[in-house]
C-alpha cells in the first residue's frame, strides 16, 4: 500500500514545497486583498458588564455621593479628573496622557437597547448581534461581520477575530481570520519540516498551516524550539503564570501587527467585570487589564497608524447605581463605551448626561441610557469606513436611529 | 465504492483501534445500534432525572437566599449554592472524559457518531448557574435513546424539552390576547425564538418552504409551552392565545389550549417532504462530504419518506448507498472528533482520564478544544457546530490540532508506541508516503505519533 519515500526524495519535496510557496499567489499574505480604505478600527467586548459609574465618575453630582460614598477625589490613590464634572478611576491612570492629547474619550450612560433581564448571555447576544432585540431569533452573523460584507473589497485578511472567544460580533458569512496568541505553535524544526510534509498533498490543510507558520513565526516569538515535548507544551499554551496576567499585551501587539499590515479590523475580549463583591479589589485588576491592552497596541503599531486607529471597548450592560450588600454592584442599565486612537476628536465625555438623583435612575436603580451605544458605533462606522447612513440603519443596525453626529473622529 | 473495514471504521465509527476490530459488514453495524448500549453503562453520564436534583437544590437555596438576605442564613445557602456550581462545573467535566472513553473502547461507535449529530442537531445550553453543565445529560436521556427511533418523536422530546424552553426563550413567549398578558405582568407577547428555530433548524431547514407567517403562527400555537422548577415541563394555559393558528396551510387548535395539538402541528412538521431533504442532507454532509452526492441525498430522501421518518431505516439507507463508500475521504473530523479518535487510536487505558483532575482535563482537552474552534458544551448558537471542512482547517484549527497532537499523547501515555508501528494501526490501509517517512524518520516518538494524528490522513474521513 505504502510506497517508501527515502531521505533524498524528502529533502527533493521540501525544497519543491518551498518553491511552490513562494510562487503560490493564493498563500502569500502580500497578496491577500486589503480593503480600499486605510482607517483601522479596533473593537474589545468587556464581558460580564462593566460598571461605568465607577470608571467615570459624575463626582460633581452630588447624588453620586450619596450613592457610592466618597468619590476617591482624595484617596491615596486618587481619582483623576477630567473635566471639573467626572473623574477616571485611578486604575487608567496611564491612559492619562492619551487624554490630554485628545486621544481618549468616554460615552457616558449609553447602552444596548437590552433592558430589564440583565443576562449576561442574552445582553452580549444583543451586544454582538447589533439588533435591536432578539424576539425574532438569534442572530446569525454580528454587526462587525455585516460591516465587512459592506466593505466592497474587503479580503480574508480584511478582520481578526483574536484570543479563544467565539467572538459572535465578527461571526457570519464574511471571511474573517482567527487566531489566538495563547495556541502558539513550538516545534522542533524537523518536526516542522516533516509537518510540512504530511501537509503538502492537501490543498486545505497545507494552505492553512502555511498560514499558521507564517503567523505563528511573527506573534512575538519563533516557531522552531529545541525543547523537550514538556517545554513545548508549556511554550505553546502560554498558561499565563498569574491570572489573566499578559494576556491581553499579547493580544494586542499581535493585532497591531496585523493593523500595520493588511488587517483594518480586530476584535477581542477582555472578561472579569462582573463586579458583584469587593469591586474595590476586582475591578482594578481588570482595568489595568484594558489599559495594558490599549497601550500596547498603541506602542505596536507606527504613529502613521495610531493616526488611523480608533479603539472602541462596549459591554453588554452597566450596573446597578447603588453598592450591593458585598461591597459591589449588580448587573444595571447604562453604561460608559470607551474610545481610544489617534484619530479620535476625544479629551472629553460624549453623551447627554441624565443625572444620578434616584427619580432620574433607570427603574430607580441603574443609570438612565441617554443614547444607543449603537448609533455612537454606526457614526464611527461612517468616519472610519464611509458606510452609508442608510446602510447603518437598515443592514448594519437594523432599525437605528442614527440620530445627531456625535463628532468622535 | 463498497464497503471495507477500515472505511466503515473511520467514516462512520471512532477511527481505527489498536485494540478493537473494525467492522465486518454493513449488517454488523447496524446490529451494534440495536444491541444494549453496554459502552453507556460501562461509563455512565448522569442521566437528566438525575442533574434535576441538582437543579431543585440550586432552586431551593436561591430561594432561602432571597428570603434571608444578609442573614447568616442567606450567606450559607449562597455558599452552598456556589459549592453545588463547582461540582456541578467538575461532573461536566468528568463527563467530557466518559464521552471520550466510550469513544476510545465502544464496539459500536456509529453509536457514538449518531449521538452526536443529532445531539448538534438539537443544540441547546443552559444559560446561567448549574443548568450551564446539562447539556451531557440532556444528549444522554433525551437523544441517544431516540437516534434509531421516529424523527419526530425526537422532534418533540428535544424541542419541547424544558432546557431547550429556557434555551430559546420559548418561557418568555405569552400570547398577546392570553390571560398572562392581560394582567399586564412583565410577558406580554410573543417571542419567536423557538418557533423560527424549529421551522429554520429543527426541522425545515432555513430554505424551506415557510414565512414570516408561519413563524408567527407557530409561536402562537406554542405559546403555553413552558417550564417550571427544577428545569420541568409545564404547560401553562393562561399563556396561551386564544383561537386556532395555520402553518404551512394546516389549521391547528381552536379549542382549549392543549400540548397535543403543538405535538400534532410538530409530527407533521416532521413529515413534510422539505424536512426530508433536510435532514437527509445534513446527514450526508456530516458523514461523507460538503459537497455530498446527490443520488445520496435523494435517497435518503425516499427513504425518511417511505418510512415517517424511522431513523434507523434511514441510517441503513445511508450505510447501503454505495456513495458513501466511495474511496474518497472528502470530509474533515471536527475537533472532538479529531481529539477522541486520536485517543482511540492509542487506545488511551479507560482508568488514565478518570484519574485526571478538572485542571488537567481543562489542560489537555478543554481549553486545546477551544484554540480548535470548539467551545465544550457551550455553543456559539443554537445552529450548532459548523459543517464545513474550511470552518476547522483554517490556520488555528491546523496549528492547534498540530500542537496538541505532538505534547498531549506524550503526556497522557508515558509509553507511548513506536511511531512506525502506530502509523500501520492508525491509518490501516490509508497511509500516504510522506507520513510513512514522518513516522519512520521523526526525532522522538511524540513527533511521529504527533505527526500521524496531525496528517490530513488521519483527520480526513
Amino acid at each position: 500500500m505504502t510506497t517508501p519515500l527515502n531521505r533524498r526524495d524528502f529533502l527533493a519535496r521540501s525544497a519543491l514545497i518551498g518553491c511552490s510557496l513562494a510562487a503560490s499567489p493564493l498563500l502569500t499574505p502580500v497578496s491577500l486583498a486589503a480593503t480600499s480604505g486605510d482607517n483601522r478600527l479596533v473593537v474589545i467586548l468587556l464581558r460580564g458588564g462593566m460598571d461605568g459609574l465607577d470608571v467615570v465618575r459624575p463626582y460633581g453630582d452630588p447624588a453620586y455621593t450619596a450613592l457610592r460614598g466618597d468619590a476617591g477625589m482624595n484617596a491615596k490613590n486618587p481619582a483623576i479628573d477630567l473635566d471639573g464634572y467626572f473623574a477616571l478611576h485611578p486604575a487608567l491612570k496611564p491612559l492619562m496622557p492619551l487624554w490630554h492629547n485628545g486621544q481618549l474619550g468616554f460615552a457616558h450612560a449609553v447602552s444596548t437597547p437590552y433592558r430589564d433581564k440583565r443576562s449576561h448571555f442574552d445582553g452580549q447576544d444583543l451586544l454582538e448581534a447589533g439588533l435591536t432585540d432578539l424576539s425574532g431569533g438569534t442572530s446569525r452573523d454580528g454587526w462587525l461581520n455585516r460591516v465587512l460584507q459592506n466593505l466592497p473589497d474587503s479580503g480574508p485578511a480584511t478582520a481578526y477575530a483574536v484570543g479563544r472567544d467565539p467572538l459572535g460580533v465578527l461571526g457570519g458569512p464574511a471571511l474573517i481570520q482567527r487566531w489566538s496568541p495563547e495556541a502558539d505553535l513550538a516545534l522542533s524544526p524537523q518536526a516542522i519540516q516533516l509537518a510540512r510534509l504530511i501537509m503538502a498533498d492537501d490543498p486545505l490543510f497545507d494552505a492553512a498551516f502555511t498560514q499558521a507558520l507564517e503567523i505563528a513565526d511573527n506573534d512575538g516569538d519563533k516557531v522552531a524550539t529545541s525543547g523537550t515535548p514538556e517545554e513545548m507544551m508549556s511554550m505553546a499554551s502560554k498558561a499565563p503564570k498569574g491570572k489573566n496576567s499578559g494576556v491581553e499585551k499579547r493580544v494586542a501587539e499581535f493585532i497591531g501587527k496585523q493593523l500595520r499590515a493588511q488587517t483594518r479590523i480586530a476584535a477581542f475580549s477582555i472578561n472579569g467585570w462582573d463586579t458583584h463583591q469587593s469591586q474595590d479589589r476586582t475591578l482594578p485588576r481588570t482595568l489595568a487589564r484594558l489599559s495594558d491592552a490599549i497601550l500596547t497596541l498603541q506602542d505596536t503599531v507606527t504613529q502613521n497608524v495610531w493616526n488611523k486607529t480608533t479603539v472602541v471597548a462596549v459591554t453588554e450592560f452597566g450596573r446597578t447605581a447603588r453598592i450591593n450588600g458585598s461591597k459591589g454592584t449588580d448587573h444595571g442599565t447604562g453604561g460608559v463605551m470607551v474610545l481610544a486612537g489617534g484619530a479620535l476628536r476625544g479629551g472629553k465625555i460624549y453623551g447627554d448626561w441624565p443625572g444620578v438623583d434616584e427619580a432620574q435612575l433607570y427603574q430607580r436603580r441603574d443609570l438612565m441610557p441617554t443614547r444607543d451605544l449603537r448609533s455612537m458605533l454606526a457614526w464611527l462606522l461612517h468616519s472610519q469606513f464611509g458606510l452609508p447612513k442608510s446602510t447603518l440603519e437598515t443592514t448594519i443596525f437594523p432599525g437605528l436611529d442614527l440620530g445627531e453626529n456625535p463628532n468622535i473622529i | 465504492m463498497k464497503f471495507t473495514p477500515h472505511l466503515a471504521d473511520i467514516r462512520f465509527g471512532c477511527g481505527l483501534s489498536p485494540a478493537v476490530p473494525s467492522p465486518v459488514s454493513v449488517a454488523q453495524m447496524l446490529d451494534s445500534l440495536q444491541k444494549p448500549d453496554t459502552i453507556a453503562a460501562r461509563f455512565p453520564i448522569e442521566t437528566f432525572d438525575l442533574f434535576q436534583k441538582r437543579v431543585a437544590e440550586a432552586d431551593r437555596l436561591g430561594t432561602v437566599k432571597r428570603k434571608n438576605a444578609g442573614t447568616s442564613v442567606g450567606l450559607a445557602a449562597k455558599k452552598a449554592g456556589r459549592v453545588l456550581n463547582k461540582e456541578a462545573r467538575i461532573a461536566h467535566v468528568v463527563w467530557m472524559g466518559q464521552h471520550l472513553n466510550r469513544w476510545t473502547w465502544t464496539q459500536a461507535p456509529l453509536r457514538e457518531r449518531l449521538s452526536f449529530f443529532w445531539a448538534d442537531h438539537f443544540t441547546v445550553t443552559g444559560k446561567a448557574g448549574v443548568i450551564r453543565r446539562a447539556a451531557s445529560p440532556y444528549l444522554e436521556s433525551v437523544i441517544r435513546p431516540r437516534i434509531t427511533g421516529l424523527f419526530e418523536d425526537m422532534l418533540i422530546a428535544a424541542a419541547l424539552h424544558p432546557l431547550m424552553v429556557h434555551y430559546l426563550d420559548q418561557d418568555k413567549s405569552v400570547g398577546p390576547n392570553s390571560r398572562t398578558a392581560a394582567k399586564g405582568g412583565k410577558l406580554t407577547g410573543l417571542n419567536e425564538n423557538l418557533a423560527r428555530e424549529v421551522l429554520e433548524l429543527h426541522t425545515l431547514g432555513v430554505n424551506g418552504p415557510y414565512t414570516q407567517t408561519d413563524v408567527r403562527e407557530l409561536a402562537e400555537l406554542f405559546t403555553g409551552i413552558s417550564k417550571q422548577s427544577p428545569m420541568r415541563f409545564k404547560f401553562r394555559k393562561n399563556n396561551a392565545e386564544p383561537g386556532s393558528e395555520t402553518v404551512l396551510g394546516k389549521t391547528y387548535g381552536g379549542g382549549k389550549a392543549r400540548k397535543v395539538d403543538v405535538e400534532t402541528a410538530l409530527r407533521d412538521l416532521a413529515r413534510h417532504p422539505a424536512t426530508a431533504r433536510h435532514l437527509a442532507w445534513k446527514l450526508a454532509v456530516h458523514f461523507t462530504s460538503d459537497t455530498p452526492d446527490p443520488a445520496l441525498v435523494e435517497a435518503l430522501t425516499t427513504r425518511y419518506l417511505e418510512t415517517g421518518g424511522d431513523l434507523f431505516e434511514v441510517t441503513k439507507a445511508m450505510l447501503s448507498h454505495p456513495a458513501a463508500w466511495a474511496p474518497k475521504r472528502a470530509n474533515v473530523k471536527p475537533a472532538f472528533h479529531f481529539m477522541a479518535s486520536a485517543m482511540r487510536a492509542l487506545a488511551l487505558p479507560a482508568d488514565t482520564l478518570a484519574s485526571l483532575d478538572e485542571k488537567t482535563m481543562r489542560r489537555l482537552f478543554i481549553t486545546p478544544l477551544a484554540q480548535m474552534g470548539h467551545v465544550w458544551e457551550k455553543p456559539d448558537g443554537p445552529d450548532g457546530l459548523p459543517e464545513e471542512d474550511s470552518a476547522w482547517i483554517a490556520p488555528q484549527g491546523v496549528a492547534a490540532r498540530l500542537q496538541w497532537a505532538i505534547t498531549v499523547p506524550q503526556a497522557l501515555l508515558p509509553d507511548l508506541p513506536d511511531s512506525r508501528d502506530f502509523v500501520k494501526t492508525t491509518l490501516g490501509d490509508f497511509i500516504p508516503p510522506a507520513v510513512q517517512f514522518a513516522a519512520d524518520s521523526a526525532e522522538s516518538t511524540s513527533d511521529g505519533v504527533g505527526l500521524v494524528l496531525a496528517s490530513p490522513a488521519f483527520q480526513r474521513t
